[in-house]
């Protein structure tokens, strides 16, 4: 089998699963304790806040963990917004959000909040001048994704962010950065963001840990309350094997990302290139996108029939993003993106990681071309 | 707006002619201390001034770094183009129209040429022109004002190329590091001491710092605590040299005395004597105290008389008459505020009386301090098991200890 759903989640490095096994085993203290058990804990959590910090260019002080990027994007929209409700209740963020950034606005409508979706270009991104043209007095929070996790679009942060902090400075911006970290340079820092989340299992480290970057002097209202750890903003045990292998992960990723990005575009246009030689797939990602993902649609077949008969033939892929492969609806990103209903659920998504070679896109690219013709005489009849 | 180098002007100490040489040496070891986490900026030196390249870095970032290097009165970023008219121009249009969402209707500039390079065709009269009309043309909001601009383009033009440039952005002044000599500045955990040793940097004194702690009865935190102190300093420094004395013994002898509202006298008394003696051992000629006076019992007056008494070195007291206000804005501008509130007890907060005294009667001190016949051995002891370590600016890591039941792995990291 070959796995190409790095975007969903990656196999842990197993450097980091070696580290992970050692905490475990020897230092179980409590970070918060202050003997000597707890202060062995508390330094290498400590160590690893620093680690953690040094990959993105931030202060250690700066970095709340957390128990992965969906906690860290509803701490950060929500704590936020709770936060700064006197400010006003107007938040905008993009239409193509991850489901838990989507989801926490979603929520904050029904209590009372006003949120301007603010709509995609075809390729799938937003620009800084409809952002800024969004933006009223009583807004408190830009929110969007450095990376999309379906198609790859790049949003231009960076723009946004200091076109907000030299005209907006009050209102905060939160990157969601959880797809452009370890495959482009991820400064959040240097973009004027004053919130930015991570998770640790799209870098190859462990699922169930991720950060949120809060920059000093921005306040959040805590979602879980209950102890003083991280700064009084997340409550409970920090979980120190987990969170150390995640600072290894980020440190590896942030030395690998150039030759990431150099190798992994090389692999990504020559199967865009194919894709768009093969009659019937339609090809949705660009070549100006992040360097792992290719998105395309099968018009006409059931995007889950195509990933089945992928998976028969050794490739594995998926269709949307993993946190909603589940459901039957079209994707929402490439309903935003303007595409119509056959589209939008015939997406399929590869992603790539740093393991995979050119043997491995010669199988995946045989593999395209023979579930084309093993589907052909199925099509539109689905 | 990218830009290509920094250019560092020197502060008062310029003003003295003979140790001119010696402060610009001391300036750009700092500079290289401070540059080493930056591989690939490089300085350069010319007369008065410091270039330094920026290497691809964000020259915000080096400017925030660079802004503290002592003696710097103030940092421009530069763009650098050949010395050839049309690139001069070229680049200064470019230059402005970075900047244009700053400009409003009838906001004023001017143009000022400066010609080092003499034998470059066009005068600094003709350049101001030359340079101006373009971005007059460009920028119709724009009206120059030779007198009072709200901005001053510059432009420097020399043999190796032209330097453009408008911003001048205020540095941390002072004199050099060291070129005042060096002091021994005690390093409790606490707000004041890190402020009290940067104040003194600034005025041109290498410092090295002294910690006491009180270990076990303290935790390996408190003392993890102070090494990112240091570290702090280290960031403003380049290197900091820090001294870690074992001051338990010491601390449980007073303890024993029944002397309660003395133990607090006695124990800076004898800290004092340890710094001495570490200063002597260093060649530092002053020790420095965070003292504020009035703030808590040992930094009353009476209380300052007699500890300081227990040492003939200047005691140097940089914060003397500061308002803890003051103190804490300094301290957050330098970084160290967020690590010094961190809550660990440390060997001042330990063995607190309940009522200190605030008028200690020197004689008395003097009589009891006799009656301790090993306090001689004791200070020599704790100088002997003083360990020394060295923290260097950027360091991303705290330093962990070297105790081996920690067994924290380094390639766990």
């Amino acid at each position: 089998m070959k796995y190409f759903d790095y975007a969903a989640t990656t196999p842990p490095d197993s450097e980091v699963v070696r580290t992970m096994a050692e905490i475990m085993e020897a230092h179980y203290g409590n970070p918060s304790s202050i003997h000597g058990y707890g202060e062995r804990a508390d330094q290498l959590l400590r160590r690893a806040r620093f680690g953690c910090a040094a990959a993105i260019g931030v202060k250690p002080g700066e970095i709340v963990f957390t128990s992965g990027a969906t906690e860290s994007n509803n701490l950060a929209i929500k704590g936020a917004a709770l936060r700064y409700q006197t400010r006003g209740k107007h938040l905008i963020t993009t239409a193509t959000e991850h489901a838990s950034v989507y989801e926490s606005f979603l929520q904050l409508q029904q209590w009372g909040w006003e949120v301007t979706w603010v709509p995609v270009d075809s390729d799938g991104r937003v620009s800084a001048q409809q952002i800024m043209d969004a933006l009223r007095p009583d807004t408190v929070l830009v929110s969007l994704m450095h990376v999309n996790n379906e198609t790859g679009a790049i949003h231009p942060v960076a723009e946004i962010g200091n076109r907000l902090k030299s005209d907006a400075p009050r209102v905060l911006f939160h990157v969601d950065g959880v797809q452009g970290f370890g495959k482009m340079d991820a400064k959040p820092a240097t973009w004027g963001a004053d919130l930015y989340s991570l998770s640790a299992h799209k870098i190859r480290g462990p699922k169930g840990v991720g950060l949120l970057y809060v920059r000093s002097g921005v306040e959040l209202t805590p979602l879980l309350s209950g102890g003083s750890q991280e700064q009084g903003m997340r409550a409970g045990t920090e979980n120190v094997p987990l969170i150390v292998g995640m600072a290894k992960a980020m440190r590896l990723a942030a030395e690998r990302q150039l030759e990431f990005a150099e190798r992994a575009t090389v692999l990504r246009d020559r199967i865009m290139e194919t894709i768009e030689t093969i009659p019937g797939l339609i090809l949705n990602s660009r070549k100006d996108g992040a360097p792992h993902i290719i998105h395309f649609s099968y018009p006409g077949m059931k995007a889950e029939v195509a990933l089945h008969t992928l998976e028969q033939l050794g490739i594995i892929v998926s269709t949307q993003s993993a946190c909603s492969s589940r459901s039957a609806e079209p994707s929402r990103v490439l309903l935003a993106m303007g595409r119509d209903a056959a589209s939008a659920s015939g997406g399929l998504r590869i992603s790539l990681g740093n393991e995979h070679t050119e043997e491995d896109v010669a199988l995946l690219e045989q593999a395209l071309h023979q579930m084309v013709a093993q589907l052909r005489p199925l099509e539109r009849r689905m | 707006m990218k830009y290509d180098m920094l250019l560092l002007r020197f502060g008062e100490f310029m003003l003295k002619g003979k140790n001119r040489a010696r402060f610009e040496k001391t300036i750009i070891s700092q500079v290289r201390a401070l540059l080493k986490p930056y591989p690939g900026a490089s300085l350069r030196k010319e007369f008065g001034r410091l270039y330094v390249d920026l290497g691809g870095h964000s020259h915000t970032e080096l400017i925030a770094v660079l802004k503290r290097v002592f003696g710097v009165m103030s940092i421009s970023p530069v763009k650098v183009t050949p010395s050839v008219l049309e690139d001069i121009v070229e680049t200064a249009v470019a230059f402005m129209d970075e900047r244009e969402n700053e400009f409003r209707e009838g906001t004023t500039f001017k143009v000022n040429t400066r010609r080092v390079w003499k034998e470059f065709p066009h005068s600094s009269h003709e350049m101001n022109h030359m340079v101006g009309s373009p971005i007059l043309r460009k920028f119709q909001q724009l009206r120059v004002d030779v007198r009072n601009p709200d901005i001053e383009l510059r432009v420097e033009i020399r043999d190796q190329g032209t330097y453009i440039f408008n911003e001048v952005i205020p540095a941390v002044g002072g004199f050099p590091l060291g070129t005042n000599g060096k002091a021994m500045a005690l390093l409790s955990g606490g707000i004041d001491s890190p402020v009290a040793a940067w104040a003194s940097m600034r005025r041109g004194l290498e410092v090295e710092c002294v910690h006491f702690y009180s270990y076990p009865f303290t935790s390996q935190r408190a003392k993890e605590k102070v090494i990112d102190l240091a570290r702090a300093l280290a960031d403003h420094a380049g290197t900091i040299k820090l001294h870690l004395v074992p001051f338990t013994e010491i601390q449980t002898a007073f303890t024993q005395l029944g002397q309660d509202n003395l133990i607090i006298t006695l124990m800076r008394r004898s800290m004092l004597r340890i710094a001495t003696k570490l200063a002597e051992r260093e060649r530092a000629l002053a020790l420095i105290t965070g003292d504020s006076l009035g703030q808590v019992a040992s930094q009353t007056l009476p209380s300052m008389n007699v500890i300081g008494r227990a040492t003939e070195l200047p005691l140097l007291r940089p914060l003397v008459m500061m308002d803890k206000q003051e103190i804490i804005t300094l301290s957050k501008q330098i970084g160290t505020y967020d690590i010094s509130i961190l809550p660990y007890e440390d060997c001042c907060t330990l063995f607190v009386p309940k009522s200190p005294t605030t008028n200690p009667n020197l004689r008395i001190v003097d009589k009891i301090e006799a009656t301790m016949s090993h306090l001689t051995e004791w200070v020599d002891e704790a100088v002997a098991q003083t360990e020394t370590i060295v923290l260097h600016a950027g360091e991303s890591a705290p330093a962990t200890s070297e105790n081996a039941e920690n067994e924290i792995k380094e390639d766990w990291f």
